[in-house]
């Protein structure tokens, strides 16, 4: 896909205009991983609208984004920049051979109490 | 009263007492969780993306059982809680998924996001009504601090998940009271434990457990409670403070009689 086509496919498959985005930064100063992400959640929004794709779909912030949704709630324009994160992941994770996590890492970080909840979330979050 | 209920894969295995305190505590109390007889794991994330339809189908079959059961669908876990309601959501007001979902179901009749989904702290609030649970409660847990736990997945989205306030919510606070203890409001009881990192390394979840962890030790909790298994095991396992963590249900049964929080 060509930067258009994908910025076409994030628009469509997150649902979010990020031009109603009022960059009050709001979705970062509620963001528990701000820390973790080179992109911080107003930057990334406004750097969707903006085209610049390639740089979000090579930055960690698309694998340390919680989901915990404090942005999606907060936000006064209903950007729901966590939907936005998402879809540049999924468009990035759908190409061939570049699933973040893979079965035979597994068994590593297995412990006796980790909760299937930990790895299942992690699949559906970080592979396809 | 009688509901049909999606236990999910957790609750099965390293969350069972999440599960059978939940269980036990219901029967004392009046009501029924009557298993789904074919349930699959859930997912445990929300596909956010809209032309997911895969993911969505194993929340939309067991939406489906509930409604030809005629009953409320309750669920125990906060993530199966999360994405079941939300992909719910998406059938009732997302005409494309509906009918995507639709045509690959195959179902005699087609599901339209009919039935009603209940997290069980829900079903206590508005179908028992904490002054019931308080009646029926006959070992209270008097002069125990405890800290609610929310975490993410049960209060947000709101206008989604509809639980409760998202910001300043009391669900668990008046079920707290309801079984004798006394509820320890701290700031940080609505943030996320980062729990969807432990398997990538325990450095980042530690920061966010410990933020957690620490406000709440010091505003005076002598424990929390959660519904969340990933939660559990994230504040247990990444945190060095000490303070031990129950689910919900074990002290719900412990003060009702009929069971005791694993210590």
């Amino acid at each position: 896909m060509n930067n258009s086509e994908i910025l076409e496919t994030v628009g469509r498959i997150s649902g979010v205009n990020p031009r109603k985005c009022m960059k009050c930064g709001k979705c970062s100063g509620a963001c528990p991983a701000y820390d973790e992400m080179e992109y911080h959640p107003h930057q990334f929004v406004s750097m969707v609208e903006s085209g610049r794709i390639e740089e979000l779909m090579h930055s960690k912030g698309i694998y340390t984004c919680l989901s915990c949704f404090a942005c999606v709630e907060r936000c006064p324009r209903m950007v729901e920049p966590a939907r936005l994160i998402e879809a540049v992941r999924a468009v990035y994770l759908r190409q061939q051979g570049m699933d973040h996590m893979k079965p035979e890492h597994i068994p590593e970080i297995l412990d006796e109490d980790l909760p299937q909840q930990a790895v299942t979330s992690a699949f559906r979050k970080y592979r396809r | 009263m009688q509901f049909a209920y999606f236990p999910g894969c957790t609750l099965k295995t390293k969350g069972k007492a999440l599960d059978e305190c939940g269980r036990k505590a219901a029967l004392a109390l009046g009501f029924e969780l009557c298993e789904l007889p074919e349930w699959q794991c859930c997912g445990a994330v929300y596909p956010m993306a809209k032309d997911e339809i895969a993911t969505r189908l194993s929340a939309v079959r067991a939406l489906t059982e509930a409604r030809d059961e005629g009953r409320e669908l309750v669920t125990l876990c906060s993530a199966c809680h999360h994405v079941i309601k939300r992909v719910n959501g998406d059938m009732k007001n997302d005409a494309d998924i509906r009918d995507k979902v639709n045509r690959y179901l195959q179902l005699e009749k087609p599901y339209e996001g009919e039935t009603n989904v209940l997290h069980y702290l829900e079903v206590l609030r508005d179908r028992v009504g904490f002054d019931e649970v308080k009646k029926k409660v006959v070992k209270p847990l008097t002069g125990r601090k405890i800290g609610a736990y929310y975490g993410c997945l049960l209060l947000r989205p709101s206008r989604e998940l509809g639980f409760d306030d998202p910001e300043n919510p009391r669900i668990l606070e008046d079920f707290i009271r309801a079984i004798g203890a006394e509820p320890v409001v701290y700031a940080m009881r609505n943030e996320c434990c980062g729990g969807y990192t432990v398997i990538e390394g325990r450095d980042y979840a530690k920061k966010n457990v410990a933020k957690i962890m620490d406000n709440a030790k010091a505003c005076g909790a002598e424990a929390l409670i959660t519904a969340c298994p990933l939660c559990m095991y994230n504040l247990r396992e990444n945190s060095e403070n000490g303070l031990p963590v129950h689910y919900f249900t074990e002290l719900l049964a412990e003060a009702l009689g009929v069971g005791e929080a694993e210590k």
